[in-house]
This record gives structure tokens, sequence and C-alpha cells, in this order.
């Protein structure tokens, strides 16, 4: 069988840098997949993780985790789109991967899912942290809930846990709701609340801390309640997605199929929350679902259809843009009514919700404001769970021409008559005084 | 008014003799008057020989850019021209806040020079504007001065503007800036103005209408000549001087001009509501009520008039109070009393540096020092004193019109050093005059008493006099003529009458100076030497101190000449490498030249219209990194560039001019404080430094890898070791540094994909980042090898 693997995956290896080049901005979901493990039992342990992916059309290619041969790039050409580290005590990548390396390819816009474990190495903290998610630092720290913890047979020490405070967006965990507790056993983290990026998925109930639970609890606890996170994504600023969870055995087969009672509750569930989560969350992270894109941003004159090089204040123009949805196969139109466009110079002047045809066409219409200056189209789209769409087109606004004012007022006309009779009357009078001797 | 008939049947053969006398004496000036035109046009064209014939400067380079755009798109589109370029993102109207007198000139010269089959490109026209300019300013020196004390006086003065070091500081080959075409209007308006009170032409008041127009198209200082003409006709009034002539050469000026001053657009309606104009219209009144006055007193008896004058007194006096009380209530509503920042600060020369620090911030705008008196004007200094002597004897309309000039601009000059500018043609005049009158009394005196001719001493005298002093002749001539004036109509024959006789009158009415012989030769000799040490250092002025074309630097050390020609290195850098619409953030001294030669869009320049918009940039500077690059990030700049001299010594650098970005940011953001910034009342970059000035962008953007050139980081401008040698930027890379570092461009980097968490195993940390360090700084340039 392990034969039939090494084969496999050098078949793959061969067949990598010709396999590669599909992932593009077109078709933005990944294909080619690196999982690293720390040995090979996890293959089969984690297999129906694996296989709900490899059955959406991914590649994975296993390697361990200190494997000398493996690489993320050759020819400065990445050689995957993702990687999965299951590899919670790798203390020293094989080959050329370091944490910098990882960085790179998260940075040139690659997916990364990071499984921690209890004992999970300084490696892996320091990965996670580059990402913005701190692990309790206490290496042995379990998640601890004697209230929400999982019923089993043997009253154990109450870090299986059964959270089912999930995050709410049906972009990141599907429209289906989860209705199962997820069960979760390993280290908790933390995030930084000032950092945008970083989003609690999983998060631990109110009841729950973070000590060694073969230990007596000498200190209070550093990480407690709601504060703790299980399962964190991040959708870093080039749109790269980070799935970092605290637990490998999370996405075990043995999770996935165990039946689950959170304690204090009647009701008991056939089959755990962890598959129907992992599945729905590793389709948001490998973009088959929530990644937008914009094009044919245009702008022109009510009555016209060429572009302008520039506009004039007062005038009246359409601005409209197209945004679809990347449905995993193809490009969908996206329907929201809330995307906004601003007409910015160092504020927004106009800030206008766009109205759209439902095939993906948004456009609103406005007045350019009686200010001239460089202005910008601005579109900062940020929704939960969506890539961001920031768009910003540049385009001056100049004041009236000379000839553009209107040459007489009503108002002036008794000045106009003024200057006119001055004149006649200056006129007659020279006239009078000089010929009237 | 002796003017009799038997004279001229007398002599006249003495008649003949001079009227070919005064025709060679005519052909001789129009000669002396080209050379002078053609010296006054050489002698600036010594920095496209030691240099190159390229624009210098910075006003220069956006007057260039102007020109190039009119020349491309034609009169309407400059006019309506909406630049995008600058300011960003206000933009500006240049349009509507340009004098366009200079720009039209050369845009006219271009378009008259290629459609007579001449491409010379608009660079070169721009470069020879101020050349040929200051040719025509020398001639217009003649004509005005000749209308004030004769022809001698006129040539000379002629001769001294033409190469007055102050006026070649800014008319130069290449120094393609308003002044360059504005003095010659302001002479030319003085000459129309002071032709019009001796002669009462209405023809010459319609061109001194125009003249004036002429002067306002061309640069802010017009309002020196609004100002000055109504001063000399209130002298006028209150002297007992009051003509109809005067009538006639103000009020067709104040309604014509003002009216031809609103078409400007970017005077607009200031011409009638700033404070600037307000003497002209307040003269304009008093001179109706005076010429009002003189009317009624022609037609009433003397008791009648009387009577008249209580009367209208009484009730002139509570209506005039009641205007003037309204008028200051409405004028001190305004924050500045209707004055302009500029024009305050001329009246109070502590204004600027007390409430606007951009104005004081301008090199131009500090009052100069005594040497550069001497710098400037030279010899002129001594003779000016004399000059307004000679004015004095006797004073007539026009004469005393001159000394009104030198005095008040004396005054202005103290001020600002930019307005020797505008002392520097009224020394020529006034020198003018003092040196062809010294010349005329030793000439005289000296053909008075040489043996040869003294047998015919009478006649020769008197033909002396009418030969080279006109001026007495001139003078006599307005004595004449103010006793005239009432009776217009015959004067023009009596004019004519009087010019028939010239030296017979002269005759009668002179008072023979003459002075012993030795010394009126030796005196004579030293005028010459005078002259001549004049004449030495105008060419060294021209060819030394004031050719430098300021974007190419040159000095002269023991292994030769070096050549800094880093700015235009670092402007190529930018239009090459960089996106088209990518900003550029520098300090607005370096406005202009980015758009003019990188072309590339700047937040703020040399028009210094917005002091929010500088302050925000003189903010940036001063503050720490972070805070910088998010001012910066908002205003959408890509790139720094900043100006550092401390490596080559150029004294003009950006951390020198830091105090004033200081300053004005911390105007307008009371955050940024300057205390903070100094040592004992001292900007120090040494180790003496605050800690504020370490960490502010503009240190760190100077002195990035500074220590990388001589290992100790020392600072040749402030002479000292720099305070703080090793750090890091994080916030901006280095992208370009020029030959002899005088010019630094950074970027500023974009945000960081991920948001780091707070991890505490400082040692990973630092392996990371300094590994991501070295990467990035492989690669990049290092000037210094």
């Amino acid at each position: 069988m392990s034969k039939f693997w090494v084969t496999f995956v050098a078949s793959i290896l061969i067949l990598l840098p010709f396999l590669c080049n599909s992932f593009s901005p077109d078709t933005p979901t990944d294909r080619h997949v690196l999982v690293l493990l720390d040995d090979f039992a996890i293959k089969s342990s984690h297999s129906s993780y694996f296989n709900s992916l490899r059955s959406r059309g991914f590649d994975l290619g296993f390697k361990l985790a200190d494997d000398p041969k493996i690489a993320l790039q050759r020819y400065g050409q990445y050689l995957y789109d993702a990687l999965i580290l299951f590899c919670p005590s790798v203390e020293r990548f094989g080959g050329s991967i370091d944490v910098a390396a990882i960085i790179n390819f998260v940075d040139s816009g690659h997916d990364l899912v990071i499984a921690a474990d209890v004992n999970a190495s300084d490696l892996i903290r320091e990965v996670a942290s580059e990402c913005g998610v701190d692990f309790d630092e206490d290496p042995s720290a379990m998640v601890i809930d004697h209230n929400g913890y999982a019923v089993s047979e043997i009253e154990g020490d109450h870090t299986l846990i059964a959270s089912d405070d999930l995050i709410k967006s049906d972009v990141i965990l599907g429209s289906k709701k989860i209705t199962a507790p997820v069960l979760f056993q390993g280290i908790g983290h933390s995030l930084n609340p000032v950092n945008s990026l970083v989003l609690k998925v999983l998060s631990a109930s109110p009841s729950a801390y973070s000590a060694n639970p073969k230990s007596k609890l000498s200190t209070p606890p550093s990480l407690t309640g709601s504060a703790i996170s299980l399962v964190s994504v991040v959708q870093a600023r080039n749109n790269a997605r980070i799935l970092i969870s605290g637990s490998l055995s999370m996405f075990s087969n043995r999770f996935f199929r165990s039946g689950v009672q959170k304690a204090g509750s009647s009701t008991k569930y056939e089959k755990s929350g962890n598959e129907q989560f992992f599945t729905e969350l590793s389709k948001w992270v490998f973009h088959e679902r929530g990644h937008l894109k914009a094009v044919n941003v245009k702008h022109y004159k009510v009555g016209e259809t060429n572009e302008p090089a520039l506009y004039r204040i007062n005038d009246d123009l359409v601005y409209s843009v197209e945004i679809y949805e990347w449905s995993g196969s193809s490009w969908e139109p996206y329907v929201a009514d809330d995307v906004q466009v601003q007409f910015y110079m160092m504020s927004p002047y106009v800030l206008k919700t766009l109205s759209n045809d439902k095939k993906g066409l948004y456009s609103a219409s406005f007045k350019v404001p009686d200010v001239y200056g460089v202005f910008q189209f601005k579109v900062e789209y940020q929704k939960l769970g969506y890539t961001s769409l920031s768009l910003a087109k540049q385009i001056p606004v100049r004041p009236y021409r000379h000839n553009e004012y209107e040459r007489f007022i009503p108002t002036a006309y008794p000045y106009y008559g003024a200057a006119f009779s001055t004149m006649a009357g200056f006129f007659i009078f020279s006239f009078v005084h000089l010929y009237n001797k | 008014m002796a003017a009799p008939e038997t004279s001229t049947a007398a002599v006249p053969s003495l008649y003949t003799n001079n009227a070919l006398r005064n025709a060679f004496g005519g052909v001789l000036s129009f000669f002396i008057l080209l050379l002078i035109g053609v010296m006054a046009f050489s002698i600036r064209l010594f920095s496209v020989i030691k240099y190159e014939s390229v624009i210098h400067e910075f006003d220069p380079y956006f007057n260039y850019r102007v020109t190039q755009f009119l020349a491309k798109n034609g009169i309407y589109e400059f006019w309506n021209w909406f630049d995008d370029r600058t300011w960003y993102p206000l933009g500006r109207v240049i349009g509507g806040t340009v004098y366009p007198g200079l720009t039209l000139t050369a845009g006219t010269i271009w378009w008259l020079l290629n459609s007579l089959n001449i491409p010379l490109s608009v660079e070169t026209v721009c470069v020879f504007t101020a050349p040929i300019f200051s040719a025509l300013a020398s001639w217009a020196t003649f004509l005005l001065t000749k209308e004030v004390k004769g022809t001698g006086a006129g040539l000379t003065a002629a001769a001294l503007l033409a190469m007055v070091p102050s006026y070649i500081s800014r008319s130069v080959a290449g120094s393609y800036d308003n002044e360059a075409v504005a003095i010659f209007a302001l002479i030319f308006t003085f000459y129309l103005y002071i032709k019009t009170l001796n002669t009462g032409s209405l023809f010459y008041a319609t061109l001194n209408s125009i003249a004036y127009f002429y002067m306002v198209c061309s640069w802010g200082g017009y309002t020196f000549i609004i100002n000055l003409i109504p001063m000399h006709v209130l002298l006028c009034i209150v002297t007992g001087r009051f003509s109809s002539r005067l009538y006639i050469a103000y009020a067709p000026l104040v309604v014509l001009g003002t009216l031809l001053a609103a078409l400007v657009p970017v005077v607009g309606f200031n011409a009638v509501m700033t404070s600037e104009h307000f003497a002209s219209f307040l003269v304009f009144i008093i001179l109706h009520v005076v010429a009002f006055v003189y009317y009624i007193k022609g037609i009433l008896s003397p008791k009648m008039f009387k009577v008249a004058v209580t009367l209208v007194v009484s009730v002139g006096l509570a209506v005039c109070c009641a205007v003037i009380a309204v008028l200051i209530a409405l004028v001190a509503s305004s924050p500045t009393k209707g004055w302009s920042g500029r024009s305050l600060s001329l009246l109070d020369p502590t204004y600027a540096s007390k409430y606007i620090p951009i104005i004081a911030s301008v090199s131009e705008h500090q009052p100069p020092t005594w040497p550069s008196y001497f710098m400037d004007i030279n010899v002129l200094a001594f003779l000016v004193p004399a000059g307004i002597v000679a004015c004095f004897s006797p004073l007539s309309d026009s004469s005393s019109f001159v000394v009104l000039y030198i005095a008040t601009s004396v005054y202005f000059s103290g001020v600002m050093v930019r307005l020797m500018l505008v002392f520097a043609p009224a020394a020529c005049i006034t020198s003018g005059i003092a040196l062809s009158q010294s010349f005329d009394v030793f000439t005289r005196s000296i053909k008075f008493q040489l043996p040869g001719i003294s047998s015919n001493t009478e006649v020769d005298a008197a033909e002396t006099s009418s030969a080279t002093a006109e001026a007495q002749n001139d003078a006599v001539k307005t004595e004449k003529s103010e006793e005239t004036s009432k009776n217009r109509p015959s004067k023009k024959s009596k004019k004519k009458e009087k010019e028939e006789k010239p030296s017979t009158k002269a005759k009668a009415e002179k008072r023979l100076i003459a002075l012993p012989l030795d010394s009126s030769v030796i005196s004579l000799l030293l005028l010459i030497l005078l002259g001549a040490f004049y004449v030495v250092h105008c060419v060294w002025a021209a060819a030394e101190a004031y050719s430098a074309p300021s974007i190419v630097l040159t000095s002269h050390s023991h292994d030769g000449l070096h050549v800094f020609d880093d700015f235009r290195e670092a402007y190529a850098w930018l239009r090459h490498n960089t996106d088209v619409d990518d900003k550029v953030a520098s300090w607005w001294d370096y406005g202009y030249q980015t758009t003019a030669m990188a072309n590339r869009t700047v937040i703020v320049d040399n028009n210094t219209w917005n002091n929010t918009h500088i302050a925000t940039v003189g903010t940036a500077m001063s503050s720490p990194e972070k805070a910088a690059w998010e001012i910066f990030h908002s205003l959408d700049v890509k790139y720094v560039l900043v100006v550092f001299g401390g490596l080559v010594g150029y004294p003009s650098d950006d951390i020198n001019k830091f105090l004033w970005m200081v300053r004005i940011g911390g105007g307008v953001f009371p955050h940024i404080k300057e205390p903070d910034y100094l040592r004992d009342g001292q900007y120090r970059i040494d180790s003496q430094a605050t800690p504020t000035m370490l960490n502010c962008l503009m240190y760190k953007l100077s002195y990035y890898r500074f220590v990388e050139t001589d290992g100790k980081g020392f600072d040749r401008v402030r002479q000292t070791e720099i305070g703080k040698k090793y750090f890091k930027l994080t916030h901006f890379e280095e992208v370009f540094t020029t030959h002899h570092w005088m010019v630094r461009i950074y970027k500023l980097k974009p945000p960081k994909n991920r948001i780091r968490g707070k991890t505490k195993k400082s040692k990973s940390k630092t392996s990371s980042a300094s590994s991501r360090a070295k990467r990035s700084g492989m690669g990049k340039k290092n000037p210094w090898h």
C-alpha cells in the first residue's frame, strides 16, 4: 500500500510543474495541495477529510514534514496552490521549507491550513503567530470546559468539548445550518481584537478555560471564556486564506463519525458536526466560495457612452461595475444590496449604494459635487467572509470654463440698465456741452 | 518768458550749427542705445555659456511648463487649464491663479518665430525672454530718465540699468520668471505716466493704462504702481502743483487701469475690493474734489468763494466722516484688514514672522543685509543721494516722482530682499541723473577754463548747456509750463517757440557753475574710475554670482571642477521608473521642478496657496515613521523625495529647511510642537538632538544608511556627526539615491499582508526580520560603491 503511495506521490511530483498552472485569477479554486504530516498514519486516520477534498477535485500530495526533498517552489514557480500542515509536533521542516518560506507562500496568495495540537512545536506556533493567532503559551495546556464538554461513557477530564458557538456567516460555513455541536480536543488560542483580518469561526463557551488538565491549577489561567478561539480563519490582504485549528483530532475519522451529546443537553446527535463543519470550511479556505471579482468598471456622462478624461462640476454621471462570485466552477453574478461607491477626495463627497440588475451589473448615477479637484471612484467592499474588493479610479473634476457661465444673469439687469443709461447720459451730456454754444 | 525775436534773427548760423549738433546727437544716442541693448542682452548670457541653455531654479520651471501648455493647446485651453498634477488631490486652476503676462509674452514670441519659419523650441524662447526684456527695460529707463532730466541722464541711467547686478540676478538667460518682464513693464508704465504728466496728452494716458494692464498681467508687484502713482498725485496736490495735466495723467489710469486689471483672472474683483487698491480710489476722489474746487474758484468771486468753502467744508466734513467710519468698519471686519499677507508684511516687517510662517520661510522674503545692498547695486548706493539732490534742483513734477519712487522703494527693499529688484531701477535713474549732472558740471568747467576757447566763452558755454544739459532746458520748460498751465491752448505754440531758441533762454536763466580746472579734471577721472569699478563689479556678478542655474551645481576644489547634477538625475529617475499617476511628496520647494521635469503629480508646490496642505506635508515630515506613513497614505502618495546635502555640503537641503516644516506644520496641527525638536533653542542633529528629532521622518529619510558612506556619519553642512547612525526603516524603503546623495527617493511600503500576533519569542522574530531586510537590501544600488 505504502509503495503505491510512494509511486503516486512521485508521479504527482513529476507532473506537478505541468499541472500547477491551473490556479489563476480566472479560476481561483485551488487545485494542488501539499499535505505535510507527522507520520503517514494520519493519512488513514483522517482519510474522511482527505477524501472529501479529493472528491471535490483536489490533488493531494502527502509528504512527511521532515522529508528532505520537499519544496514549495521550483525555479521561482510555486508547485502547489495550498498547503495543509497536519504536523503539530514537527520541530524542523525538511528540504527548503521554513517559516519564511511558508509566510512567503501565503504572501504570494496561496492558502494554508494549520492544525496544531497539545504540545505543538515552536515552529507551528510561529507560523500561526505570523498569521495573527497566538496559541496558549503553556505547551501542555488544553481547553477545558466543565459545562460544555461532550458526554461520553467515562467521566473524563472534560477536555473533549462540544462547541456550537459558530460564526454566523453563510459564506464561510455554508447556507445549511450545522446543527450538531462540533467536537474539539486540543489547545486553545487567542486573537488580537484589533486584528481585523482574523476571525473566530469556532469559539469556546464562556465557561471554558485553558490549562494543563493533568496538573493542579495554581495560577489563574491566562485564557478564559469566549476569548478562547478553537478554530480561526484569516483572510490576508491579498485574499490568501488560512485556517488555524487548535486540534488535529478534530479532522479525524473518529471525530467525524462519533455521536455527540453536549453536557446538560438532552439531545443526542448521531453524528458530530465536524464533518459538515470542515467540509464547508475547506470550501471557503480553498476559494470555492466567497471569492468575488469586479470587472468592467465604467463611468460616463448621462446620455453618453464614452468614458471622459475628466468631468466638470455638476455633471451627471453613471458609474457601473460588474461583480461576480466564484462558485467553484464558474463565475456567477453576485447579488447584494450593500455595495457602495464613493466619490472621494480626501473624504467621500458622494456615497451611494449601487443598484444591481441581478446579473452582476451594479450601477449608480449621481451628480458631481460642486467642488473641483482630483476625485476617485472608490468601491471598498469588505463583507464578512468575502474577498475584499477595493477599486479606485482617479478622475479629475474641473470647474466651469470661462464660457460656460451664464452670460446675463436676471438679477443683474438693474446693473446693466444703470451702466448703459450712464453711458447714454454721458454721451448726450457731452454732445449738449460741446455744441450748445 | 523773455524770448526776444531779435536773437533768432541775430544768430542764424548758430541755429543751423545747433540743429546739426542735435541731429548728430540724436544719431549718436540712437547707437548708444543700441549698444546698451546689446550689452544688456549679452551680459546675461554667462549662464548659457558657463552652464547650458537651461531653465533655472524653481518658479521658472512652472512658467516653462505653463508656456509649453500654452504653445501646445492655445490660449483658451490655457485660460481654462485645470491642472490635476499638482496640489493633489485639490488640483489647481492654473488659468485663474497665474499672472499670464510672462507666459503670453513668451508664447507670442514663440508663435511669431514659428510662423516666420524659425523653428525654435519653447525652451529656447523661454531661456532668452529675460535678456531680451532687460534690453527693453534699459530702453524704457532711457525714456523715463529723459523725460525727467534729459537725454544725457537718460543714456547714463540706461547704461547703469543694463548691468545692475540686482536686476541681472533675476534676468539672466534661463531665469524665466515674472520679474523678467515685469521690471520692463514697471519702468515703461512710469515713463508713460511721466510722459502724460509732462504733455497732458490723453493718447499717452491711454497708453499708460495699457502698460499698466501689461504690468498687472505680469506680476503681483503691480500694486506698487497703483500705490506709488496715487502717492505722487497726492504729493502734487499737497504741494500746490495741481494741474489739468495731473488730472489727465491720473484719472484715466485709475478708471481704465482698474477696468483692465479686473480682466486678468487672477486679479478679478480684487482690483476693486482689496485694500491694496484702495489708495488709488481715495486719491481719485480727492483729485476730483480738488479739480472741482479749482473750477469753482475760477467762476466765483473771491468773497463768494470763501463763503462756499465754509459751507462745503462743514457739510463735506460731516459726510466724509460718515463715509470713512463706514469704510473703516467694513475693512476692520475682515481679519487681515483687507490686506493680503504679503502686503501686510511689507507694511509691518515683523508681521510675517509672527503670523505667517509660510511667507517668512521663503528666503527671498527675508530682509536684506547691508552687504547685499553693496552686492546688488554697488556704487549706485553712493550716487543715489547725489541724484536725489539733483532731482531737487529744480524740483519738477517728474523729478518729484523719481524722489518719491526711490524713497518708497528703499523702504520696501529693506523689508524684503526680493523687492531690491524694484529699488534697482530707481537707483539707476537717480544715479544716472547724478552722474550726468556731475559730468555736465565738470566738462562745462573745463571747457569754460580751457584757454583755447576762452575767447568764445559765452557762446560756447551757452552751446554746451544746450547740447548736454537739456535737463536745465527741460526744467525750465516744466517751470514755464506750470506758469502757463491754465491757458493750455496757447501752450503748444509757446513750447515750439521756446524750443527754437533754447540756447539764448538757457543762457539768460542759467547760473554758471564753474569749478577750478584741476579739481574738475581730477573729479572727472575719479568719476570715470567709479564707473569702471561698477562695470567690473557688474561683470563679475553676472559671470560668477548670479549665473548658476541652481539645478546644476558646480564647485571648484584642488582637484578640479565638480559638477553636481543630482536634481536632474533624480527627476529623470522618477520620470522613467514610476507610474504616470504616482504621487510624489516632497517639501514644496521641489514641487514645480517635479511636475515640470519628472511629470509626476505632487502634493504641494511653490505656489503656496493652501497653507493647510503644506502643513500636512510638514507634519508628515516631522512625525515619526508610522504617523507619517498614514498621512502620506491618506494622500495616495507613493514616493517621498528628500533633498540631503550632508554628504557634499549643499546647505539649502531639507534638514536646514526643517524648522519651517515644523513651524508650518505646528501652525495648523498643534500636536507638532517646535520645542520638542529644539535643544537649547537650536535644531540639532548630533548626539545632543532630542528624541523627537531623531525619530522624525525627515531625519530618518535624510540620514538612512548615511553612516555607510564614511563610517562616522559626518554631516558636512552641519559640521557634526549625526546623533543616530544605525536604524532601519519600517514603513518606507529606499528606492533611489543620486550620485552625490543630494536627492533621495523613498517608496511607501504597502500595508502588511498579514497582521502578526504578539509573540514574545524575540529570537525567532529578529531572525526572520533580518533575513527579510537582507533580502530587500540586496540588489539595491549603493551609490557609494
